[in-house]
């Protein structure tokens, strides 16, 4: 069956930065259709792994397959192209493009212009319409937060990766986003996000993983980590009882 | 009132021809932060290269358009080639190392291609025919412009306005502001890095070429250490202006022209170097990121 395929796998993956090792040897894949959660506590190298997935570190080990081919050596802006679109930790939105400029930049590797699409971003990101011409450096964090996720998927990814979306964002805002992933996953768009947020990425996602110092240590389906007491007492700030 | 009308003409001509070169360093400097050094001689190797050409295919001289047209093309392109090997051999096998070491480089690769110039072309001065353009002088009220000057004036600027929708209203223009911005967020995008590397080279070398072939035309003496002089002068007007910034490059040469002209022309030339560099510290003084500038200062 075509909906329960694998998207994205990632065997044995090994990252180092010089003489540190921050992966050390995780396996984890994301079918097609999917929203898969990677949950960890700060510097357990959640950002290190999806930024080797999209390319711009190189594994010292492992590989790494999307749609059904080996993309571990393959550079970052050629793997945009096959499909896999990654807003980055941070938003990392280009502060001197206008919002309009950087919605196109995020449409760089289709030849022709996108009109459909980012007329389906601005109507699940309306925030982003009425900004179109200010510069992106002159946005509210939540604006930007939009804005980096309209970006990515103005290259219509079949996987789209979400690193930390809610990050200091209002809860009020951080609503927002959630819904706006949701509609996107929605329309057939697989992801893969990373949260501090673990409740509501769990409550999201069909299935995660919980990554400790360069390790996964969990994994399982949302509801089964939601249940755990494990995850609960260490992610979810539930004490003892 | 006719000295300074006469020196403003003469500082634009001058001027323009800093802007075009200054282009080069702050394009160069916005997407890799990187002072590239070996440019002002580019812009040399650029006059004695045309020289080459223009005497060896058009032997007969006489000036027709075709030949001016034909010997800025090659020349261009010869410089433009020269500039993307400069970025590959010189630059890319440093571009994780410590910004130091990129900068010795780009001293290094000066000094060979400063050499390579007076090994080829030796040691003594080289002199421009004159009949490359017509030498007709256009007299307005007292003021006197030369053809030399008008072309000049109307080829640099329509190379910079070129440039500047190139780079604002293309969509490869836009990734090249991007990659300026944030190269990881850029390749994300699906830009290749390398490419806008590359293509920022050739334009900013292109560019010099056509200054340093006008410079050529226009002084007539060309030595192989010019580079030096004529670098240093469109770096500090790329500093001026902004660096990093376009239309701060192509502000700060007209405005250093201008400046080196009244100078010249109220003063003495002699103390034009000077007063250049008493300009630069004002500027600094005043404005640390140069005039255009802002968003230099958290990138340093
Ligand atoms: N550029 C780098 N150089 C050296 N070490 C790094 C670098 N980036 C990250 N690390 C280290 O790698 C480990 C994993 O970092 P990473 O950023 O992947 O963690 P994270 O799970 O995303 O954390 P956070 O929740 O704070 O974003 C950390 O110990 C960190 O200090
Ligand atoms: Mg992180």
């Amino acid at each position: 069956m075509v909906d329960h395929e694998i998207l994205l796998e990632v065997k044995d993956l090994h990252v180092s930065y010089g003489a540190i090792k921050a992966i050390k040897g995780i396996s984890l894949y994301v079918k097609r259709g999917e929203v898969v959660t990677i949950l960890g506590a700060n510097g357990a190298g959640k950002t290190t792994t999806l930024r080797t997935i999209s390319g711009l570190l190189k594994s010292t080990d492992g590989h790494i397959y999307f749609d059904k081919e080996d993309i571990t050596t393959v550079p970052a802006h050629d793997i945009v192209g096959r499909g896999m679109s990654h807003s980055p930790e941070g938003r990392k939105v280009f502060g001197t493009l206008s919002v309009e400029e950087n919605l196109h930049m995020g449409a760089y590797t289709l030849k022709t212009h996108d009109e459909e699409t980012l007329g389906w971003i601005y109507k699940i990101l309306p925030r982003l319409e009425e900004r179109k011409k200010q510069l992106a450096g002159t946005l509210s964090g939540g604006e930007q937060q939009m804005l980096a996720i309209g970006r990515a998927i103005m290259s219509k990814p079949k996987l789209l990766i979400l690193d930390e979306p809610s990050l200091g964002l209002a809860p009020v805002l951080v609503k927002g986003i959630f819904k706006a992933i949701k509609e996107i996953s929605s329309t057939g768009v697989t992801v893969l996000i990373v949260e501090q947020n673990a409740k509501a990425a769990l409550k999201l996602a069909d299935r995660g993983y919980v990554l400790e110092l360069g390790k996964i240590t969990h994994e399982g389906t949302s509801e089964e980590l939601l249940n755990s007491t494990v995850i609960q007492e260490a992610y979810l700030g539930k004490k003892k009882k | 009132m006719d000295i300074f009308l006469q020196q403003i003409v003469n500082g634009l001509t001058i001027g323009s021809l800093y802007a075009l070169v200054a282009l080069g360093y702050t394009m160069v400097y916005g997407v890799m932060k990187l002072i590239n050094f070996a440019h002002g001689d580019l812009v040399a190797l650029s006059a004695f290269a045309g020289l080459t050409i223009y005497t060896s295919i058009f032997a007969d001289g006489g000036t027709s358009i075709i030949a001016v047209i034909t010997v800025f093309m090659f020349t261009a392109a010869i410089i433009a080639v020269v500039g993307v090997l400069l970025e590959r051999l010189a630059y890319r096998p440093l571009r994780t190392a410590p910004r130091l070491s990129a900068v010795v480089s780009a001293l290094g690769a000066g000094l060979v291609i400063q050499n390579s110039i007076m090994l080829i072309w030796g040691p003594n001065m080289k002199i421009f025919p004159s009949d490359l353009f017509p030498s007709t002088i256009y007299d307005i009220n007292g003021v006197v412009i030369t053809f030399t000057q008008l072309m000049i004036l109307i080829f640099s600027s329509v190379l910079m306005i070129a440039l500047y929708l190139f780079i604002n209203k293309t969509k490869i223009g836009t990734a090249i502001r991007a990659v300026a911005i944030d190269q990881d967020a850029a390749k994300l995008m699906g830009i290749n890095v390398n490419k806008i590397i590359m293509i920022i080279f050739i334009i900013g070398s292109a560019l010099g070429a056509v200054a340093g072939l006008f410079i050529g035309i226009y002084y007539r003496g060309i030595t192989f250490d010019m580079g030096w002089m004529y670098g240093l002068n469109a770096f500090v007007a790329a500093i001026i202006g902004g660096i990093g910034n376009i239309p701060g490059a192509m502000f700060g040469g007209l405005m250093l022209g201008l400046f080196n002209a009244l100078i010249s022309g109220y003063i003495s030339s002699a103390w034009a170097e000077t007063f250049t560099f008493m300009l630069l510290i004002v500027v600094l003084i005043f404005r640390p990121t140069g005039i255009l500038g802002e968003k230099v200062a958290e990138k340093v």
